[in-house]
């Protein structure tokens, strides 16, 4: 399992990597070999809010779809459009392909360390 | 009497036994007996084949059957090439579940996918799904393609039929949309009335319209189309199908989805159904398409095969989330229906549109011989209305001759001040101009 | 295989339409310019073509068939040949009330069978299938509380275990989905539905059996419950062929129901429809039901407060030709088609419980579910791939991965039109695959060898899709 150190994660199996005041968003390498081959995604539109522990789109395999749950509130900068054209994108580079970036964040859910992730995971 | 239970009583009871179950009441102690039934369901003791055969020939000897039709508003009287009902029929296209296990399903999976071919290419549209139920819950299922956050209000033209309007609200019922029936003129869309309506209307999802309308009215659809795009909305035609092989398709018009009552193709008047709803759209909104699809791909040795696929829209995966309920469809209607568009080929396609075309502008031009007017003036494809001294006269002088005439419209619905009945008259190519004459004949000596 | 339009030449063709006896007139419109691809083809050739993918397709006719949940069972032909009368096949919806008599009379006796059946005091025929039939139940549900003036109740009770149609019709309703656990015995979790009962709570939807197969045995006391907390109850019929004629819904505290008459009553599926998914429900909803209907043989009229119409017409009538035909002929002894479901079923669990895993193992109704989840972790053989072997015996596999709470689940429903020997070589072949599958995997991995495609790329067609043939 990838687990770089310099990104935090969720127990709902997202990273998120700060820059600043603004934040990238995706979900880890252990949930994209979990959710198999992926097929689309679903993303929210730019200035949408999004809630901390909620959805704030989802990633569809052949045979399932799962929430992607927004470890943080906060307003969305921008989607990563690129994904909305290949989905398996994040098979391949799971910590690359970052799905929103948002901003004006505010509270967030507990958020792990890499190490306490690999171990929550593990 | 029959139950198609093949085991023998003995062999029941063996097999109860030899799973540890004394009879079937051991078997049945799982449910709790104040659930249970008491005594026998009041039904009728059970029939031989041919007690039920003379029974239910009995009851279909009680129906009228018409020699010649000329009514349509939504069912229409087509003819059914003969190879339909014998393709169709065969038991493995009969007998066959949704294609879940594609290895086993290649048949239906392929019908299904040429089916999808067909309804792209007549309306024109990139992609079609693999059927809805009907053309009103069809309807209903393309409006609700178009809402999303920002856009709920559904426009319908006033001019479709009733029919597909209830089903319109009927699916809007408690959730939050709303359907705005816009106004009619002389039978036909008031433009201006929908241009106002979008203008005013942030929230505007769609306009939808009939072609030909209810009364038969090609409406001016590239315009209707234009005012609902500059208004920020979809446009979705309602078609008959066989129309297309003679007017503008809804791709060529610029719709953004097509639906429509798929029974004209190769689908017999059955009473209301099981029809067809078919359902095409631009690529661009696959993701919001209701129902199945088929998909090409290759199997592990490269050759090519069909799946159903893009599944995570449906109920069975996002359940709640899902864009709609819809899972069983009309399948093996579709499958007539590809037989139906194979057999009658590019050149039929437009030979039964020219004759349906025809033949309802020589009945139009014969009833107004003798003195019935058009309702309306806009152009038609093979409805009409026109009016008529006494509506239920005519039809019961018809209904005697084992002619079924046009439907008698509600007194009013055809225009202002109109004071005399109308009839929708309605031709296909089954009507030949002997049938025509007949009826303008009928019409003549009653009046 | 070739798809049609690979086939299609041009200038080839049927000769179907006669010469135009009036003078041809076109329409005063815009006419279409680009024509549409449709096949030339002779009717040898186009026979032929359909010919081989009958050959390619697998229906209850062509073998056995335990597709969980689906009702497989055998279509009696005697039903196919009523449908097709002209009686009734040529009727035309809008003709007269009075020339449509018997088929009236058929709709008038369908209903008082199913009322009887269900404990039900009325039917509306309008859903097409069984989704449909719990889309039209939610909206009876929903315009019983409008109209009261009881607009707070917005949400649906579903157990985790329920089809994905149920959520699915509930939002299509306008409700919210609550979802219910199922408890250790696969069955409702009665804690957690009192836990999300209250003043919000528009109804419950519930299979019972259930999707696992189980009759909950606290049906009577989850019904009550609903009720007391001023919800109503919708009964997923879905399932009613595993209790027809020993239970009734309506007696077990349900207030609606759908039935799909393409399962429980025997009409065929034709790959995909038409169902039909009429719904049944207390006198209290007849106000709202949908549809027009003949009572008197003259006129037709609709409820006083009804929803609106589901469907064009009448609903599927043809389908209600072909139920009504098969229920004249089982008569009053419709509870032997739940027996030997039942049967059929507990014979194969236990035939096949010493090796496959049960989810729940229990008496189970018309159905049960191996989950296959420790096999998989050991061999990495999972449901799919079982399923896949079954193909290569020609038998169609069960549903697989339904119901999600069980992991890599296989749910099998013989029916009861089939024999025992069917079910002994079903068994055998079962047997046989837990052999490969810890002897040689890979031959149950690899499965199947002997259907006209291999494994199809199921990931390829959804990342790339192509839902059409497209002409150079």
């Amino acid at each position: 399992m990838n687990t770089p150190k310099e990104l935090k994660y969720s127990r709902d199996d997202e990273w998120i990597r700060y820059e600043g005041e603004e934040a990238y968003i995706g979900i880890t390498d252990y949930a994209q070999s979990e959710l198999g081959d992926l097929v689309f995604v679903n993303l929210p539109e730019v200035d949408d809010e999004v809630v901390a522990g909620e959805a704030l789109g989802d990633v569809e395999s052949v045979k399932a779809v799962a929430d992607v749950i927004s470890p943080v509130s906060g307003v969305v900068l921008e989607i990563n459009e690129d994904l909305l054209d290949d989905a398996s994108l994040i098979n391949s580079d799971p910590y690359g392909s970052w799905f929103v970036k948002v901003g004006s964040i505010g509270d967030n859910v507990e958020l792990l360390s890499a190490d306490e992730y690999e171990e929550y995971r593990g | 009497m029959g139950t198609f239970i093949p085991n023998t009583k003995e062999e029941q009871l063996k097999m109860l036994n030899e799973i540890g179950y004394k009879d079937f009441d051991d078997l049945f102690k799982v449910i709790p007996d104040a659930a249970k039934v008491k005594g026998e369901l009041d039904l009728p003791d059970g029939l031989s084949e041919i007690e039920v055969d003379r029974k239910v020939e009995g009851l279909a000897a009680k129906n009228v059957i018409f020699r010649s039709i000329f009514r349509g508003a939504g069912a229409y009287n087509h003819y059914v090439p003969s190879a339909v009902d014998a393709i169709a029929n065969k038991e493995e296209f009969v007998t066959a579940y949704t294609p879940y296990q594609a290895e086993i399903s290649q048949g239906i999976l392929q019908s299904i996918f040429e089916y999808q071919t067909m309804i792209a290419e007549i309306t024109g549209m990139d992609i079609a799904n693999a059927s809805m139920y009907d053309g009103a819950s069809a309807a209903a299922e393309a409006c609700w393609m178009c809402k999303d956050r920002r856009h709920s209000t559904f426009y319908v033209s006033g001019a479709i039929d009733e029919r597909i309007l209830t089903v319109i609200n009927t699916y809007s019922f408690g959730r939050e949309s709303k359907v705005v029936v816009v106004p009619t003129k002389d039978g036909e869309t008031d433009k201006e009335a929908l241009k106002k309506a979008l203008a005013e209307d942030d929230a505007a999802a769609c306009f939808l319209m009939q072609y030909p309308n209810f009364y038969g009215i090609v409406e001016d659809a590239e315009e209707l189309c234009k005012i609902t795009h500059d208004g920020g909305a979809k446009f979705i035609m309602y078609c008959q199908p066989l129309a297309l092989g003679a007017l503008k398709s809804p791709g060529e018009l610029g719709a953004d989805i097509a639906v429509g009552e798929g029974q004209p193709l190769g689908l017999g008047l059955e009473f209301g159904g099981p029809y067809l709803g078919f359902l095409s759209t631009k690529q661009e909104n696959m993701r919001q398409i209701p129902g199945r699809l088929i998909g090409e791909t290759v199997d592990t040795r490269g050759d090519r095969g069909f799946v159903l696929t893009i599944q995570a829209r449906e109920q069975h995966i996002r359940r709640e989330k899902a864009s709609s309920n819809i899972c069983s469809n009309e399948a093996w209607c579709a499958l007539r229906a590809g037989i139906y568009l194979s057999t009658i080929g590019p050149k039929g396609f437009e030979d039964v549109a020219a004759l349906c075309s025809s033949k309802a502008h020589y009945m139009a031009e014969e009833l107004e011989k003798i003195g019935m007017k058009r309702c309306f003036k806009g152009e038609f494809w093979n409805e009409f209305a026109m009016t008529c001294p006494d509506a239920d006269k005519l039809l019961a002088a018809l209904e005697a001759k084992g002619i079924l005439g046009g439907l008698k419209l509600c007194c009013g619905c055809c225009g202002e001040g109109c004071d005399t009945d109308c009839i929708l008259w309605c031709c296909t190519e089954l009507n030949s101009k002997e049938d025509i004459d007949e009826v303008v004949a009928i019409a003549k000596e009653v009046f | 295989m070739k798809l049609i339009f690979e086939k299609s030449i041009p200038g080839r063709g049927q000769d179907i339409f006669p010469a135009c006896d009036v003078p041809c007139k076109l329409p005063d419109a815009p006419l279409r310019e680009k024509k549409a691809h449709l096949p030339e083809i002779s009717e040898n050739e186009m026979g032929r073509h359909y010919t081989a993918l009958a050959k390619r397709a697998h229906g209850v006719n062509d073998g056995f068939y335990p597709l969980g949940s689906c009702t497989m069972k055998h279509n009696p032909r005697i039903d196919e040949k009523m449908a097709a009368l002209p009686g009734f096949a040529k009727l035309h919806p809008l003709q007269p009330a009075d020339t449509v008599k018997g088929a009236h009379e058929l709709i008038a006796e369908l209903e008082k069978f199913l009322c009887e059946i269900t404990g039900m005091a009325g039917v509306t025929f309008q859903p097409a299938a069984g989704a449909h039939g719990e889309f039209t139940g939610l909206l009876l549900i929903k315009a019983y509380h409008t109209d009261r003036g009881d607009i707070e109740r917005n949400e649906i009770i579903v157990p985790d275990a329920a089809h994905g149609t149920n959520p699915a019709s509930a939002t299509m309703a306008g409700y919210k989905t609550i979802v219910i656990k199922s408890n250790e015995n696969g069955t409702v979790d009665i804690d957690d539905l009192k836990a999300h009962l209250g003043p919000k709570t528009a109804g419950l939807m519930l299979t019972n059996p259930n999707t696992v197969g189980l009759f909950d045995p606290n049906i009577m006391e989850i019904t009550k419950l609903v009720h007391e907390a001023g919800g109503l109850c919708y009964y997923d019929g879905a399932n009613l062929n595993a209790v027809i004629g020993i239970v009734r819904p309506a007696d077990i505290g349900f207030d609606v129901i759908h039935m799909n008459l393409h399962k429980t009553f025997s009409t065929p599926h034709g790959g995909g429809g038409p169902g039909s998914g009429p719904c049944a429900y207390k006198d209290f909803l007849a106000p709202f039901a949908p549809g027009l209907v003949c009572k008197d043989g003259k006129n037709y009229e609709r409820a006083e407060k009804s929803i609106g119409n589901m469907t064009g017409f009448y609903g599927n009538f043809l389908v209600m030709v072909k139920a009504y035909t098969y229920l004249l002929t089982v008569g009053k002894e419709v509870y032997t088609l739940a027996q030997n479901a039942v049967l059929n079923a507990n014979y194969m669990q236990e035939k096949l419980k010493d090796i496959y895993p049960i989810a729940f193992d229990t008496t189970c109704m018309h159905e049960f579910v191996i989950g296959l989840d420790p096999i998989y972790r050991e061999t990495h053989v999972s449901a799919l791939d079982v399923a896949k072997a079954l193909l290569d015996y020609g038998i169609h596999p069960p549903t697989i991965y339904f119901p999600l709470i069980v992991h890599e689940a296989l749910m099998i429903e013989p029916t009861e039109t089939e024999t025992k020997e069917t079910l002994d070589e079903a068994i055998t072949a079962f047997r046989e695959i837990y052999e490969r599958i810890f002897n040689a995997p890979e031959t149950v991995q690899n499965a199947p060898q002997t259907t006209p495609v291999l494994r199809l790329d199921d990931t390829k067609a959804a990342r790339e899709p192509h839902l059409r043939y497209t002409f150079e």
